[in-house]
C-alpha cells in the first residue's frame, strides 16, 4: 500500500508501482464524474439563489448595505408571532405524526412481507397524488358545510356547523396527513431492522410483553423515530400551500409571510432577510438534534 | 411476580427435568413436528442434532415459548408448560445471533433478567460480575457490545442466559458463528460450564462432531421426529436405522441377505455369527471406513470379516487417509486411516491388489428403510 516507505529495502516493491497508483486515481475520478450532474445541479440551483437571497437580504431599495431588513425583524412584533406559529404549528404536527405513525410502523413491521406491502401502499398511495389536490379535498371534508360536519350533525354528535378548517386545526388535520409518510418510511425502516430475536430474548429473560417493548423494542426504534421526526419538522418549518389554504389566513408562518411581503411590498430585500433566518433556525435544530441524538443512517447516511 | 420468592434461595438452582409428549407443530401440510416423545433427565446436557428444516430448532422454541404447537405437553419437572407465556418459563436461553441489546452495555444486557426479577442494585452488581467471571470477561461489563469480538459476544450471550439461576438452559446453535479454532474451544468451555452449574441443557446443532463432543446424550431428529436417542457412543457405534447411520459418520451401507437359518450374507460373505430375525425390507452392512484395515497375510475369517479388492483411488487428507477400494462387482468401500509411519499403511496405490480386513465386533446391521 504505502510504496514510498519501502525504498531501501530494494526496487521490487516499486516494480509497476506508478502504474497502479495512476490506475487507482483514474477510477477514483470516474466514480467522482458519476456525481458531476448532480453537484453542478445543486450548486446552480441551491448555492448560487440562496447566496443571492443572503446578499439581498442586506441591501436596500437604493442599493446600499444595510441591516434594516433585519432591525424591523426584531423591532415589529408580527414577525415574532410569525416564528412563534411556525415552530408552534410544526412541533404540533410533529407531534400528531408521532402518536399516528408510531403504532402504524410497529403495525406495518410485524406483519409478514407480503401484507406489509400491501398496507404500505395504503400510506404510499396519497404520498404520489398531488398535495395540492389533497389539501383542497381536506377543505372540501371539513368546511363548514362539508361532508365531516353534515355527518356530525346529521347522527347529533354537535348542533350547528363546528369551525374545523381556516384555523389551526385545519392546518394540523392537513399537515398531519401530508407528513404522515416522511415519518412512517423510515421509523417502518427503522423497525425491520430490529431482529426477531431482541424481542424473543427479552420475553425469555423475564420482560412481560410491555416491558420487552417499552425497554428494548422502543429504544432500538428510537433512531428511526428521530430522523422521520426531524424530517417532518424541518419540512414543516418551510411548509406553504396547507397552511395557506387550510389555515385560511389565521394561521401565519414564515413561507406564507414571505409570499405576502413579495406580493404587497414587493420587498425582495425583507422577504429574503425572513428565509435567511428561517434556514439558519433549520440549521440550528438538525445541528442541535444531531448532537442531542446519535442519528443514523435514515438522516445523514452513516451507519 | 411469580419467581420474586425464588431469588437468594436458588443459590444452587436445582436442575429441572423436562417431559415431552405428542408434541406436534405443523406448517401448512407440512409436519415440523411430528407427535415427538422426550424425556430430558434432570442436570442432563442432551443435544437435538439434524439436518436443517429437520423440526430440531422448532422443537427448542416451543421449550422456550416462542412457537405455540398444534398439540402435545410439555411439563418441567411435574409442571405443564405449554400454554405458559415464555416470560414466565424461567428458562434461560443462547440465541444463533445473540440477540444482545445494542443499546445496552455488557453489564447492562447481563442485568436485564436480574433487574426484572427484582434483585437488589447490591447483588445484581456481585451477579453481574461472577457471571463475567466465570465467562472469563472480567473487567468488560462497561464496554459496548458493538466493541466485542463474535467470541466475546457468544460469552456475553452465555452469562445473561445462566446469571439469573434458570434451571432449564437452552442454546440454539450458539458456536456457528465463530471460527473453527474457537468453535472447538467454546465446545469444551460450554461442557466444563454445564459440569459447574448442572443445569438442565438442551442444545440445538447441525454439526455431529460437535453433538459428539458435547453431549451426555444426543436425539437425532428428522422430518420432525426423533431418529434415535442415546448416547454419543450408542449412537455412532449402534445407529438404529440408515439416517442415523448415514448423518452421524461416515458409511457406507451394503445390502445384506439371509438364509433360511437367519445368518446374514454379503455376496458370500457371512457378517453376522448370531441368527437375526427377518426385517420387512431386509438388512443392510454399516461400515465405518476407520473400522477397515489392510489385512496383512491370512486373517482369521472366525474374527474378521475380508474384502479382496483393487485400489481405486487414493487420497491424503492430512490427519488421515482415503482410499476407495473395488471388492466385488460395482461396490466399492471407502477405507480411513491414519498417516503416522506406525500404520504403514499410507501407500496404498491405485490399482494395487489389497485385502480390507473388519472385525466382526465392528460390524454394524440396519433394518433397511425399503
Amino acid at each position: 500500500m504505502n510504496c514510498e516507505g519501502g525504498m531501501e529495502s530494494g526496487d521490487k516493491r516499486l516494480l509497476n508501482a506508478k502504474a497502479l497508483k495512476a490506475q487507482e486515481i483514474k477510477e477514483q475520478w470516474t466514480l467522482m464524474s458519476l456525481a458531476g450532474p448532480t453537484l453542478l445541479i445543486i450548486v446552480l440551483v441551491i448555492f448560487i439563489p440562496v447566496g443571492w437571497l443572503f446578499y439581498l437580504s442586506f441591501i436596500d431599495g437604493d442599493g446600499q448595505f444595510t441591516l434594516e431588513h433585519y432591525r424591523k425583524m426584531i423591532e415589529y412584533k408580527s414577525y415574532a408571532r410569525t416564528f412563534v406559529t411556525t415552530f408552534e404549528v410544526s412541533l404540533l404536527t410533529t407531534l400528531i405524526c408521532i402518536v399516528i405513525g408510531y403504532p402504524l410502523a410497529y403495525f406495518l413491521a410485524l406483519l409478514p412481507a407480503r401484507w406489509s406491502g400491501i398496507f404500505m401502499l395504503a400510506v404510499l398511495l396519497p404520498f404520489w397524488t398531488s398535495l395540492l389536490v389533497r389539501t383542497y379535498a381536506w377543505l372540501v371534508l371539513l368546511q363548514r358545510k362539508g361532508i365531516l360536519n353534515d355527518f356530525g350533525q346529521h347522527i347529533g354528535l354537535w348542533d350547528s356547523p363546528i369551525k374545523l378548517v381556516h384555523n389551526m386545526t385545519g392546518t394540523l388535520i392537513g399537515m398531519a396527513h401530508i407528513m404522515l409518510p416522511f415519518l412512517v418510511l423510515p421509523l417502518y425502516g427503522a423497525m425491520k431492522k430490529i431482529d426477531q430475536n431482541m424481542m424473543y430474548a427479552a420475553s425469555n429473560l423475564g420482560a412481560s410483553p410491555v416491558k420487552a417493548f417499552w425497554q428494548v423494542y422502543f429504544p432500538l426504534s428510537l433512531p428511526g423515530m428521530v430522523a422521520g421526526s426531524l424530517i417532518v419538522f424541518v419540512l414543516c418549518l418551510g411548509f406553504y400551500v396547507t397552511p395557506a389554504v387550510l389555515g385560511g389566513g389565521r394561521v401565519i408562518m414564515v413561507a406564507t409571510q414571505i409570499t405576502a411581503i413579495l406580493e404587497n411590498q414587493f420587498n425582495w430585500g425583507s422577504a429574503s432577510a425572513l428565509g435567511v433566518v428561517l434556514l439558519f433556525a433549520t440549521v440550528v435544530v438538525l445541528y442541535l438534534a444531531a448532537r442531542f441524538f446519535k442519528l443514523d443512517a435514515a438522516l445523514f447516511g452513516k451507519s | 411476580m411469580a419467581n420474586h420468592n425464588d431469588n437468594g434461595a436458588l443459590k444452587h438452582s436445582t436442575a429441572l427435568p423436562i417431559h415431552i409428549q405428542g408434541l406436534t407443530k405443523k406448517y401448512g401440510d407440512l409436519y415440523a413436528l411430528d407427535s415427538v416423545d422426550l424425556d430430558i433427565n434432570s442436570g442432563e446436557f442432551l443435544t437435538l442434532l439434524g439436518p436443517s428444516g429437520s423440526g430440531k430448532t422448532t422443537l427448542l422454541m416451543a421449550i422456550a415459548g416462542f412457537n405455540r404447537p398444534d398439540a402435545g405437553s410439555i411439563r418441567f419437572d411435574k409442571k405443564e408448560v405449554i400454554l405458559m407465556p415464555p416470560h414466565k418459563r424461567d428458562v434461560g436461553m443462547v440465541f444463533q445471533s445473540y440477540a444482545l441489546f445494542p443499546h445496552m452495555s455488557v453489564a447492562e444486557n447481563i442485568a436485564f433478567p436480574l433487574k426484572l426479577r427484582g434483585v437488589s442494585p447490591k447483588e445484581c452488581t456481585a451477579r453481574v460480575a461472577e457471571a463475567l467471571e466465570t465467562v472469563q470477561l472480567s473487567g468488560l461489563g462497561d464496554r459496548g457490545i458493538d466493541q466485542l469480538s463474535g467470541g466475546q459476544q457468544q460469552r456475553v450471550a452465555l452469562a445473561r442466559a445462566f446469571v439469573f439461576r434458570p434451571r432449564i438452559l437452552l442454546m440454539d446453535e450458539p458456536l456457528s458463528a465463530l471460527d473453527k479454532k474457537l468453535r472447538e474451544r467454546m465446545q469444551i468451555e460450554l461442557k466444563h460450564l454445564h459440569q459447574k452449574l448442572g443445569v438442565t441443557t438442551v442444545y440445538v446443532t447441525h454439526d455431529q462432531r460437535e453433538a459428539l463432543t458435547m453431549s451426555d446424550r444426543i436425539a437425532v431428529i428428522n422430518d420432525g421426529r426423533l431418529a434415535q436417542v442415546d448416547t454419543p457412543k450408542a449412537i455412532y457405534n449402534h445407529p438404529a436405522n440408515a439416517f442415523v447411520a448415514d448423518f452421524i459418520g461416515e458409511s457406507t451401507m451394503l445390502p445384506l441377505t439371509r438364509d433360511e437359518s437367519g445368518y446374514l450374507y454379503f455376496n458370500d460373505r457371512r457378517i453376522t455369527d448370531t441368527a437375526v430375525k427377518d426385517a420387512p425390507n431386509g438388512w443392510s452392512l454399516v461400515i465405518r471406513p476407520e473400522r477397515l484395515y489392510v489385512v496383512d497375510g491370512e486373517a482369521d475369517t472366525n474374527q474378521v470379516v475380508v474384502f479382496d479388492g483393487t485400489v481405486v483411488e487414493s487420497v491424503f487428507q492430512g490427519e488421515t487417509a482415503f482410499a476407495l477400494v473395488a471388492i466385488d462387482e460395482g461396490t466399492e468401500l471407502s477405507v480411513r486411516f491414519g498417516t503416522s509411519s506406525a500404520a504403514g499403511t499410507g501407500s496404498l496405490h491405485p490399482g494395487e491388489q489389497v485385502s480390507i480386513g473388519l472385525l466382526r465386533e465392528d460390524v454394524i446391521i440396519i433394518p433397511r428403510d425399503r
